[in-house]
């Protein structure tokens, strides 16, 4: 029997690993200070997944697109093995497994140990995205993966916290986080019950106008064509 | 231009210099043997590998009095220190710095020095260059996000310049002002920075003999991305209170607001000094990497300058002076 290929997930994978192979080239050729750039895109990109990966269920219940949720795990496996890269950037690279000096990076003071934290949940979340720990936990596995909730706003934290500036009191370089903050915010607001009720009901009431004896005219942009 | 054929610089026997492409070899062969592996990793994918030239080449003409600090540590050469810059009124990307401001004007240039001193004056650069005599200074550069050079400077003390014009008893302070001109610096028309970039020092610090202003690199003139054509140099403090491009330098009564104060001021202190025992409030300062190496450095107290520069905070408690 032949399988569809799934080209979206095809596609995630080819982007995903093709970014992977130009953050190596990108490290061996960098003529200054690789470490520090390799170690802000590998995390970048992290945070590119992950959110993308939140925007999944949302793409589905607003707009009808049902195979964002054959994405959803693939999106966030990447999100993990950059972060995880970043980590071992951080950890292997830049500090050398020297313990001593990466007590006091880690736990001196919160930066990193909130991006930790957040590494712990995405391991914790890749580890268990398997079928047979899905069936092992049954229940407790939907509630163990709503940790990414609190997964993705520690890591616009952690990224706002990288930056020179203070996002608090809208100083310096801070557009990038606040953009990020907002689409987190966003796509955790769109699985309020409420927004997807109401999300879900206005579609139908689009489709079914759309379907009626005026819809001659090219599909509006809206529709789950995209 | 000329007038940097007057750099007193003691002349080195060319047998004595380390050849630019020795000193480079290392990281070149690392290079060529990225370039070669990932280049048909992407030709393969069909991507067009593009050679990755620096923005600034190495002029064939620089001249450095020594070929290490006083630690013994060999400088950065001429393409790291002119490649990766901090100055955020032409971009936040250091590797791009370079690109953006190779057509910046620094001729004409004046410095205006005015406020509570007895002789206020404006010099052009060319009486700073003549009225100053320029000597080399080299100094290790830390920056706050981590990393740190070692940099061969030239310029003159900044006390020189100072005693020209006489500070008043009540001027205890020294505001410097980088040039506003959103034409030519095109981030400073952004409003989530308080432009123009502001600095400041205590007078004592401002007449310390380590406190130079820099007209050059190298023996060369200072390019664009340094902070042509003037800029301070504070090697015993992170490097974002050396602010480039200096147009106004004013003696005041008060501590004045900085730049990065402004920002965010629980993080940028006033006095910003070298110190690994005082953490930014988000990550450790205990350790640096010395631009091409791959491990980490401990880092020094005040940078290595304590000898010179400990005295002036006496009696201060640095984690709350930070």
């Amino acid at each position: 029997m032949k399988r569809k290929p799934n080209w979206l997930r095809l596609t995630v994978h080819a982007l995903a690993w093709g970014l992977l192979v130009w953050l190596v080239w990108s490290f061996i050729n960098d003529p200054i200070n690789p470490i520090q750039a390799t170690t802000k895109r590998s995390g970048y990109i992290a945070l590119v997944f992950l959110v993308l990966s939140l925007a999944a269920t949302p793409t589905n219940t607003l707009f009808g697109f049902r195979q964002a949720i054959t994405v959803r795990r693939t999106l966030g496996l990447f999100a993990f093995m950059f972060a995880g890269v970043h980590f071992l950037i951080f950890s292997v690279l830049d500090y050398g497994l020297d313990w001593s000096l990466l007590r006091g990076a880690i736990f001196e003071k919160p930066f990193v140990l909130v991006g930790l934290t957040a590494l712990t949940i995405l391991l914790t979340l890749a580890v268990t995205s398997f079928k047979w720990w899905m069936k092992r936990l049954g229940k407790n596995w939907k509630r163990l993966h709503r940790l990414v909730y609190l997964a993705a706003p520690l890591v616009v934290v952690h990224y706002s916290w990288s930056v020179k500036g203070d996002v608090l009191r809208l100083q310096g370089d801070i557009l990038q986080p606040l953009a990020f903050g907002l689409a987190v915010a966003l796509l955790l607001i769109a699985r309020l019950p409420p927004v997807r009720r109401t999300a879900t009901h206005l579609r139908s009431r689009l489709t079914q106008r759309l379907s009626g004896p005026v819809a001659e005219s090219p599909q509006p942009v809206e529709g789950p064509n995209r | 231009m000329t007038d940097y054929l007057k750099y007193k610089s003691v002349p080195v026997k060319s047998s004595e210099i380390t050849p630019e492409h020795l000193f480079l070899n290392r990281r070149q062969f690392l290079k060529t043997m990225g370039t070669v592996g990932a280049g048909a990793l992407l030709a393969a994918c069909g991507v067009n590998v593009t050679d990755e030239t620096p923005i600034v080449s190495t002029p064939s003409d620089l001249t450095t009095n020594s070929q290490t600090d006083e630690l013994g540590d060999p400088l950065n050469t001429y393409e790291q220190i002119t490649n990766y810059n901090n100055y955020y009124e032409f971009t936040t990307l250091k590797e791009d710095v370079a690109e953006k401001a190779q057509d910046f004007q620094t001729s004409p240039w004046e410095v205006k020095v005015y406020g509570l001193v007895n002789k206020p004056q404006t010099f052009g650069l060319e009486d700073l260059l003549k009225k100053f005599p320029q000597e080399e200074r080299i100094y290790r550069l830390r920056c706050v996000e981590g990393w740190s050079m070692v940099i061969p400077w030239v310029g003159f003390p900044l006390s020189a310049l100072l005693k020209e014009v006489e500070p008043q008893s009540s001027g205890k302070y020294v505001r410097f002002e980088t040039l506003l001109d959103s034409e030519q610096m095109p981030k400073q028309r952004g409003s989530l920075f308080p432009w123009p970039y502001q600095e400041g020092l205590r007078l004592d610090e401002a007449m310390n003999d380590l406190t130079i202003l820099a007209t050059g690199l190298y023996g060369k003139p200072l390019p664009a991305q340094n902070g042509a054509p003037v800029r301070l140099v504070l090697p015993w403090k992170y490097g974002f209170k050396s602010l480039k491009a200096i147009v106004k330098i004013e003696l005041v009564p008060d501590e004045p607001e900085t730049f990065w104060t402004t920002v965010a001021s629980n993080e940028y202190g006033f006095y910003a000094n070298v110190n690994p025992d005082v953490a930014h409030p988000r990550w450790s300062q205990a350790s640096e990497r010395r631009i091409g190496e791959l491990g980490r450095r401990t880092t020094l107290m005040f940078n290595g300058y304590a000898e010179q520069v400990a005295d002036l905070y006496q009696g201060m408690d640095l984690s709350i002076h930070y």
